[in-house]
């Protein structure tokens, strides 16, 4: 039976520190519903983030939690998850945080096809230091840091992770609320690395420097320019221009770290 | 490699970094992460052979930073972790054991010492990092750091380094120099570990109510859950309240801060590390510590002066040496570098007057990639004796 999600914030710790309409807590209240639905034992289940707007969720949460350096969120995983293979590892993190400063960790925690599930409160900015541009902000929008226009190329995580050797990939948007928990769930459910980017709303940074201050506009043009897998697969690459595709992107059973390391330790007690 | 000295007796023939892989498994290391570096590689290898056949666990990250979060998040779970490099590698661990200060996590970072700055010298010894290891990550915060002048003490001081980490809850650096590193001498393998391990809340604990950072006792340690173990507690690198949650009162703030820095002054006799040996006829000392004192103690033989080495060059023995300035007219500070621990010396012995004068403090600070020859402490030893 379901509870409701509250029962797993630690209420105490409120009020958060995130602006009216920033899309971060709907995302965590998506992910609370994934973890409420797989009825998973709290104790087990290890919250780690980095640093940044989106990394404070970690301390909202009622599990073991651990809120660590800019970047680094997934190094620290990776060392519970050999530790303690037996609990749920689940990682919160911002574009900036895991794909700027952590980037490398990223792709080699991906690469290492680890269990660890990682989760992207992607709002194409860095939010926490006052709005400038991250690997995901779209080149000519403006940030703090590009008053003239972005002249970077944007990454797209989704891809990036895929190629780096992510068994589980998806990606959705804090417009499609319902869908994000059954993403996070078959994520979670999949043993391996399982990487879900979740495009999200700053409108206080973001926003007001991009022409959409009001946070319902950011969510519309969530609405507007995602398109669904099934859809996607058979869009030209012209309808394409200025779209995302959302749900699940790639779900390939693959040999686990964890598991491999165990199976090594057997072997060399044979020896 | 680990080539047997005498049939199978418990003296063994080691290489430094060998030795350092045997005493950090005998204290129940059981966690390995690290990124290759000369001189200090031969540690991840021993590791990534050893840590499997004990249900440890040794991985390769991609870089140094990644190591440290890797070993702060093992020993979190409970694990008791290490991870090894050498110069720019430590320069990259200097976040993570700012983490692992504030967060009050054991580790043992292991930083043999080569030349730098940078790339500087990959294969050479130097002591360039002894303020690196005090100093190195932002912030005010105290440091354990210890430093060995033979392989055995490598191995005791390994040893050593997991207990004060697990005692204090605190990163413990481990500094031997490229010499001591790679020399290979007899080791006689102690039969007997001593070993520590943190203290965990009782098992009868209330799970709900404990408070992972409330000091109840004296010697201002928390006691800290692992991971997993049903107390679903907080963890963060920010200023936090007795509950791990972030708090940026100036109050707590300055308790936070206070308490961190007293509790390992607190436990000052454990940590200590000094031998003293004055010669009955002289009143000059050599000073030094690594393979430099081996350098030293071979000069003052020679010339009939007395010895002090350090094995904790942090936290420095600001006591013992304001004491020994009372009794000797001249320490010659001997280390690879071009003077940092003869500036502690200094301003330990500021304001001491025996013999109704100061006493002189000499560095012989020679960074070149060699090992500071007898020869040269020598002579200076002799031109202090002549005035
Ligand atoms: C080593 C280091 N560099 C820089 C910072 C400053 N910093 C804090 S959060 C942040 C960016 C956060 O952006 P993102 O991860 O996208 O999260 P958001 O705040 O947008 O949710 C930066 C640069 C830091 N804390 N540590
Ligand atoms: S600054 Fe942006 S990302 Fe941070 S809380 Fe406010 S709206 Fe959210």
């Amino acid at each position: 039976m379901s509870k409701d999600i509250k029962e797993y914030l630690r209420l105490d710790k409120f009020p958060h520190i995130w602006c009216p309409g920033c899309g971060h807590g709907i995302i965590l209240q998506a992910v609370l519903r994934a973890i409420d639905r797989l009825q998973l034992d709290r104790d087990n289940i290890a919250v780690v983030s980095g640093i940044g707007c989106s990394s404070r969720a970690a301390g909202y949460v009622d599990f073991n939690t651990l809120h660590t350096t800019h970047g680094r969120a997934l190094t620290f995983a990776t060392g519970i998850k050999l530790a303690k293979p037996e609990l749920t590892v689940i990682v919160l993190t911002g574009d900036g945080d895991c794909s700027a400063i952590g980037g490398n960790h990223l792709i080699h925690a991906a690469r290492r096809n680890i269990d660890l599930n990682v989760i992207v409160f992607n709002n194409s900015i860095y939010g926490m230091t006052g709005g400038q541009y991250s690997p995901t902000t779209p080149t000519t929008d403006y940030a703090a840091t590009a008053p003239y226009g972005n002249i970077d190329n944007a990454f797209d995580l989704c891809e990036l992770t895929r190629a780096a050797g992510a068994s589980y990939v998806a990606r959705s948007t804090t417009f499609h609320a319902a869908q994000i928990p059954l993403l996070v769930e078959k994520g979670i459910k999949n043993k391996g690395f399982s990487f879900i980017d979740i495009i999200t709303a700053c409108p206080i940074y973001y926003g007001r420097m991009n022409k959409m201050p009001d946070a319902v506009d950011m969510l519309k043009t969530q609405r507007d320019n995602a398109r669904n897998i099934k859809q996607w697969d058979i869009m030209t690459a012209e309808e394409k221009q200025g779209k995302f595709v959302i749900g699940e992107l790639y779900n390939k059973p693959a040999p686990e770290y964890t598991d491999a390391y165990r199976q090594l330790r057997e072997k060399t007690h044979a020896l | 490699m680990i080539l047997p000295f005498l049939d199978n007796s418990e003296i063994k023939f080691l290489q430094g970094n060998e030795a350092c892989v045997k005493a950090a498994l005998a204290v129940g290391c059981r966690f390995f992460a690290g990124y290759p570096i000369t001189p200090s590689t031969e540690i991840a290898e021993g590791m990534a052979k050893e840590l499997p056949k004990v249900n440890g666990t040794f991985i390769q990250m991609e870089d140094e930073i990644a190591s440290l979060g890797a070993v702060i998040g093992a020993s979190i779970c409970g694990v008791k972790s290490l991870t090894a490099t050498s110069g720019p590698g430590f320069s990259l661990k200097q976040e993570h054991i700012g983490y692992a200060v504030i967060a009050e996590i054991p580790c043992v970072i292991v930083n043999v010492m080569r030349g730098g700055p940078s790339t500087g010298l990959p294969t050479l010894p130097a002591q360039g990092d002894v303020m690196q290891a005090r100093w190195g990550t932002h912030g005010d915060h105290p440091a354990i750091v210890l430093s060995p002048s033979s392989v055995r003490e490598y191995y005791d001081l390994t040893i050593k380094a997991f207990n004060l980490s697990e005692k204090f809850r605190t990163p413990v650096i481990l500094l031997p120099d490229e010499v001591i590193a790679h020399t290979r001498e007899k080791v006689e393998i102690p039969k007997e570990t001593r070993i520590i391990n943190r203290q965990l809340p009782a098992p009868d604990a209330n799970k709900a109510k404990h408070q992972p950072y409330a000091v109840n006792s004296a010697d201002g340690v928390p006691v800290i859950p692992n991971f997993g173990e049903g107390f679903r507690f907080n963890i963060t690198g920010l200023v936090h309240d007795a509950t791990g949650f972030p708090a940026a009162t100036p109050e707590i703030t300055e308790k936070l801060l206070l308490r961190i820095h007293k509790k390992i002054a607190a436990g000052d006799n454990e940590i200590k590390g000094i031998e003293i040996n004055l010669a009955r006829n002289s009143d000059i000392v050599v000073l030094s510590y690594g393979s430099s004192f081996r350098s030293g103690a071979q000069a003052a033989s020679e010339t009939g002066v007395g010895t002090v080495k350090l094995t904790t060059l942090f936290p420095f023995p600001d006591k013992e040496i304001k004491e020994l300035a009372k009794k000797v007219k001249t320490i010659i500070v001997v280390e690879m570098n071009l003077g940092q621990l003869v500036r502690e010396v200094e301003r330990a012995v500021a304001g001491q007057s025996p013999h109704g004068g100061l006493v002189k403090v000499y560095g012989i600070n020679i960074s070149n990639g060699l090992l500071i020859h007898p020869e040269i402490i020598v002579r200076k030893i002799k031109e202090c004796q002549k005035t």
